[in-house]
């Protein structure tokens, strides 16, 4: 909410400058976001009043205009189609210094003399409105800086109210807190009732049950609204962001900003009949102020009439009904709707009205008769015309009920951690309008009306503690049990993949958890993926299925700013519609393009290939302490049909990795070999208990053998028959060479493999080994049809 | 006894001059030998009076022992440029680039997740997950957010088909651990969080680490003493400006958020808000069948990006989701 600092200080006493008083609103828990002056110094800029207007000869558009400066006339050419003669604007004269460092000269215009500019509220930097020239009401006089008539020398609050504080929407909200605060004297308004000069009254008929607690209307009649609002009326409601329109718009405006009571002001010969508040039905429509038509949903609260809705209630009223020029005749409205009812209604229907934010939080259900009655007063004051009685309506079981807290004075030590006597917490509260009745230890606590948001004994609490103010409380380190802070398992994992990838040459990645329906299924076949219902974009639409697409993206952007290596990783959870709802589960995938690790001025450039990436998926599942890993040719959707692995773990498949479709990777614009893998890092057993091994004291004997079998015949194949075939002396098995080549059929390959023989206990014997080594190879060659290399 | 000194002059200027190792040898043979002049000498004092003899075996001893330490002299000398010379064959440029793989970085988010957390597990609190998909229930009801609660509309919520959402906040998480455990309690609850809303300032979706203290005693003084700390320990910076001003939190009251004035380094000045917390409100404990006139406690909430940003004097948040590796890879480890 903007407020201009002076209108505050209209309102309060306070010795506190401009700064003081932005750290006092924002100790009372009304942050002030930002401080802005309402604009600069306008050296030169008068109040000039235009005594004649003629065409310019040799241009359509541009007028002569003779302007008084309060001593003589001045010639001035002037280009806004508003200027007529009588009127009396903003003249800049000769010197005059404009923002933007404009400097007002002399100058021929089209062959004429020009003395000067007639000036819009945009050339002067005070107001947005650029369509023509400012057009002031008679009472200024002619020849004063406008600097000095329009009080500018002034700053403008931007208040950060929080929901539960509607009460401070208004002028003399944020005005009642600050005094509760800083002591400072509150000027509250003192408001007369009308005496009304007419009988005319217009039938109020609420029929919604719980949409409306009170409703009070008054029509005036024989008003004119050729008059103009008086200049600190539209100055505070340009300084609050509130654009004048005409007096009786404007008065409502003007006192929804003093009081914070939303108002709306019908045409009355437009209405026909009663006014009703009732819930709307499905598929009514009228035009609204702004020109749009709205088609209401069954149920929104609306002000109508005999013929239909007039107004979309708290919201925005009806385009037929609205107050003009040429009405006479008023319908004033100030009523109190329902914050349940309204909420959502202004975001349904797309439209936040200044009106429509006070209701949803709240306002004073006591204030709707003050407000019509000083909203009255001014509109009488500016544009004349015969008030009649007020109308009330009010729904009787909704009717306004002073609640009772019970409050015990101990709370405050309690939840706060200070010290404060009964007396001085009567006091506080009472600062705030909060009646206290002192029951021993028991108090009855009564909050004003407009405080609506105290329901509690806590919200006293921190009423008292607001009062003290936060920076009071002392800052004590706590007490407490002393026991280890503990991370749980998935976070373990995560760190220390975090740390093992990030030296292994990754950097890590965060990627949004949704991506699009088609980048959904690079990996995956067209599934239940889990949709949003509100998504940001179609970019963004789906809960990702997989890491690996926000990861390529990744790759693209850096391969795309010449980075010709890229290598990045990310944890993070995919998430997939379930049986039950929705399975989350934490994900590790990576992506390597580029070069080799090794790549370098000593061994050259090498590209990557598939065993650079299984190799770090190795040391990562090692490092997680995952035993008894295999990978067994595989490939998901997305994958290098003939180059990727699935991983498993034990009898759990964790994951995939391998070279990326080459289909896939023309699709997406990637022009060299990507390899990835995508691993579940969820529940892992990675805090198994590790048990202590006796290192042996005997030697181990080494043996090297040279097999030749099938090309086609995995190396696993044949590892797994040498761990099946050898007896527990086998202590470590390498896989040192693999050779293709001359020497060797085209259609058999030479393994080279390395035994490693121990015994913990004793020395073997070469009888022993040699043993051991017919058994195997002569297993390997009746099971793979492998033979010893001679 | 010219003849001894007239050898050893001779022997020496030899040895000086010698270049080789092999030279050298045959020198000692030369006058140490066998048959070397020294020892030949030696040998011919016994032509000698009786009387002469020792006064000259003296000499020829003295002349000896000389030679021979001229002579280990000499070796050592060329024995060192031998080596001198071998290791100078060796020589290699070391201004080259060592070899291996380059080190990655982590993300800064994920760096200064891990440090909030690791500063909140050193003082007791222990770490605590949740689900990102969660119900009304969790991540709005029960946290005092009821269906046409104004707060509802800070958090522009991301819906899904099954009517399920992303969960806004970590606080969820909270309610979960409360209502399974109950009080005492001491934990956070760190993870991505989704809100609706993309524009410079904010990005659909960030991170939260979030903290709750259930205990007895604990009030806002122990909670600013903790928060005083967490962000002195944060930051660096004992002297820390830190100010504390009245809120509002659906889940908490009171409720506080903090500011902190950072160092011009950053680039920045004036007080800017780092967290949110409170003491929990009554109905939340409620709400998970804790008795609020039994337990009391706090929570607080803090931004991870946000902190990021003012630790690094990074000032546009979408940085981070951009993933540039110029960008990730300033951070180290």
């Amino acid at each position: 909410m903007k407020l201009s600092e002076k209108w505050l200080r209209t309102r309060i006493d306070v010795e506190l400058d401009s700064r003081q008083l932005e750290d006092s609103l924002t100790l009372c828990g009304l942050e002030v976001d930002s401080v802005t002056q309402v604009c600069d110094p306008l050296p030169g800029v008068i109040v000039g009043k235009v005594e004649e207007v003629k065409r310019h000869p040799n241009a359509e558009k541009l007028s002569i205009c003779l302007v008084s400066d309060g001593d003589a006339s001045l010639q001035v050419v002037c280009g806004a189609a508003n200027v007529r003669a009588g009127m009396k604007t903003a003249l800049a004269t000769p010197g005059a210094l404009l923002p933007g460092n404009k400097v007002i000269k002399k100058t021929v215009i089209r062959g004429v003399e020009s003395n000067g500019m007639l000036c819009s509220a945009s050339e002067l930097g005070i107001g947005e409105d650029s369509d023509g020239i400012l057009d002031y009401p008679e009472d200024l006089s002619i020849g004063d800086e406008l600097f000095e008539v329009l009080g500018l020398d002034d700053n403008i609050f931007d208040i950060d109210i929080t929901p539960n504080r509607g009460d401070c929407f208004s002028l003399i909200g944020v005005a009642r807190d600050l005094s509760a605060m800083t002591g400072g004297a509150l000027k509250d308004f003192d408001i007369p009732e009308v005496v009304s000069t007419s009988s005319q009254v217009r039938h109020v008929d609420i029929l919604s049950d719980s949409g409306c607690q009170n409703y009070v209307g008054r029509i005036i009649k024989g008003i004119n609204l050729q008059t103009k609002t008086p200049i600190d009326i539209s100055e505070c409601l340009r300084r609050s962001g509130v654009r004048p329109i005409n007096p009786v718009v404007d008065v409502t405006n003007f006192v929804m900003l003093e009081l914070g009571q939303p108002m709306h002001a019908f045409d009355d010969n437009q209405i026909n009949g009663a006014i009703e508040v009732r819930e709307s039905s499905r598929g009514e429509a009228f035009h609204l102020l702004d020109g749009n038509e709205l088609t209401l949903e069954e149920g929104s609260l609306v002000i109508a009439d005999k013929d239909g809705p007039i107004a979309l209630a708290g919201v925005m009223g009806g385009l037929g009904s609205s107050v003009t020029d040429q009405t006479t005749d008023i319908f004033l409205e100030s009523a109190f709707f329902d914050p349940i009812s309204l909420s959502g209604v202004a975001r349904k229907y797309r439209m936040r009205t200044d009106a429509s934010i006070r209701f949803e939080r709240g306002v004073d259900p006591l204030m709707q008769r003050r407000a019509i009655e000083r909203a009255t007063a001014m509109i009488v004051e500016i544009c004349g015309g015969d008030p009649g009685p007020l109308t009330c309506a009010a729904s009787e079981e909704n009717c306004y009920q002073a609640p009772i807290i019970n409050f015990s004075p101990a709370s405050v030590n309690r939840l706060v951690g200070i010290t404060v006597s009964p007396e001085r917490i009567i006091k506080l509260l009472e600062a705030l309008e909060i009646q206290v009745r002192v029951e021993g230890d028991n108090w009855l606590v009564t909050p004003p009306s407009f405080r609506f948001d105290l329901r509690e004994e806590a919200d006293l609490v921190e009423e008292v503690a607001r009062l003290e103010g936060y920076d009071n409380i002392p800052s004590r380190s706590p007490v407490g049990r002393l026991e280890p802070g503990l991370l749980d398992l998935d976070s373990l994992c995560e760190r220390a993949a975090r740390k093992l990838l990030a030296k292994k040459g990754y950097s890590e990645a965060i990627t949004y958890s949704f991506i699009s329906s088609d980048k959904c299924e690079y990996f995956l076949d067209e599934g239940p993926h889990l949709k949003l219902v509100n998504p940001i974009s179609n970019e963004m639409e789906v809960m990702r299925p997989s890491i690996l697409p926000g990861l390529l993206d990744v790759s693209i952007y850096n391969l795309n700013r010449q980075h010709n290596t890229v290598q990045v990783f990310e944890i993070g959870r995919v998430y997939r519609s379930g049986s039950e709802g929705v399975a989350e589960a934490k994900y590790l995938a990576g992506i390597r393009c580029g070069l080799s690790a090794d790549s370098g001025w000593t061994s050259g450039r090498r590209e990557l290939d598939f065993y650079d990436i299984k190799h770090d998926v190795e040391v990562l599942l090692a490092e997680l302490g995952m035993t008894e890993v295999r990978f067994k040719a595989n490939s998901p959707k997305g994958f290098h049909p003939t180059r990727t692995a699935e991983i498993w773990v034990g009898s759990d498949s964790k994951g995939f990795v391998g070279a990326l479709s080459p289909a896939l990777l023309d699709t997406i614009g990637i022009e060299k070999p990507v390899y990835a893998f995508e691993i579940c890092i969820e529940r892992l057993d990675a805090q198994k208990d590790k048990r202590y091994v006796p290192v042996s004291k005997y030697p181990s004997i080494r043996r090297d053998i040279n097999i030749v079998l099938d090309v086609e015949l995995e190396a696993q194949s044949l590892l797994d028959v040498v761990w099946a075939n050898s007896d527990d002396i086998l202590h470590d098995l390498q896989l040192l060479d693999v050779y293709q080549g001359q020497g060797i059929d085209s259609l058999k390959k030479s393994i080279t493999l390395s035994l490693i023989f121990r015994n913990n206990s004793r020395t073997l014997t070469d009888l022993e080994i040699e043993n051991a080594c017919r058994i195997i190879l002569s297993a390997i060659e009746k099971q793979l049809g492998g033979v010893l290399r001679e | 006894m010219s003849a001894v000194s007239y050898i050893l002059r001779e022997a020496s200027a030899k040895i000086a001059a010698a270049s080789a190792l092999t030279e050298l040898a045959e020198i000692r043979i030369h006058y140490l030998g066998k048959k070397g002049e020294l020892t030949s000498l030696l040998k011919s004092l016994g032509k000698l009076p009786p009387e002469e003899k020792p006064a000259a075996g003296q000499v020829i001893n003295a002349a000896k022992n000389e030679l021979q330490h001229l002579l280990n002299a000499k070796k050592e000398d060329l024995e060192k440029n031998i080596a001198d010379i071998s290791l100078e064959k060796e020589s290699i440029d070391v201004t080259l680039p060592g070899r291996g793989s380059v080190q990655g970085s982590l993300h800064p988010v994920s760096i200064v997740q891990q440090r909030i957390e690791d500063l909140f597990l050193h003082m007791g609190f222990s770490l605590e997950r949740g689900p990102e998909v969660e119900d009304e229930h969790h991540n709005f009801n029960a946290l005092n957010i009821p269906e046409h609660h104004p707060a509802r509309a800070m958090h522009d919520t991301f819906y899904l088909e099954n009517g399920l959402l992303l969960r806004t906040h970590t606080s969820p998480v909270q309610i979960r651990v409360m209502s399974e455990r109950g009080a005492p309690l001491r934990i956070i609850s760190p993870g991505r969080v989704y809100r609706c809303d993309y524009d410079q300032t904010h990005t659909p979706m960030f991170h939260q680490v979030e903290g709750l203290w259930l205990g007895d005693g604990v009030t806002m003084s122990e909670l600013k003493g903790l928060l005083d700390k967490f962000l002195q320990s944060f930051f660096e910076h004992d002297g820390l400006a830190i100010r504390y001003r009245p809120s509002y939190f659906p889940f908490t009251e009171p409720s506080m958020e903090v500011d902190i004035k950072i160092n011009s380094e950053y680039g920045i000045t004036g007080w800017l808000e780092v967290l949110g917390c409170g003491m929990v409100h009554p109905r939340v404990l409620s709400n998970v069948g804790i008795d609020p006139r039994e337990s009391s406690g706090f929570a607080f909430g803090m931004g991870v990006e946000r902190l990021a940003m003012l630790k690094y004097g990074i000032s546009d948040l979408r940085l981070f989701f951009e993933n540039d590796l110029e960008f990730i890879n300033q951070f180290g480890r």
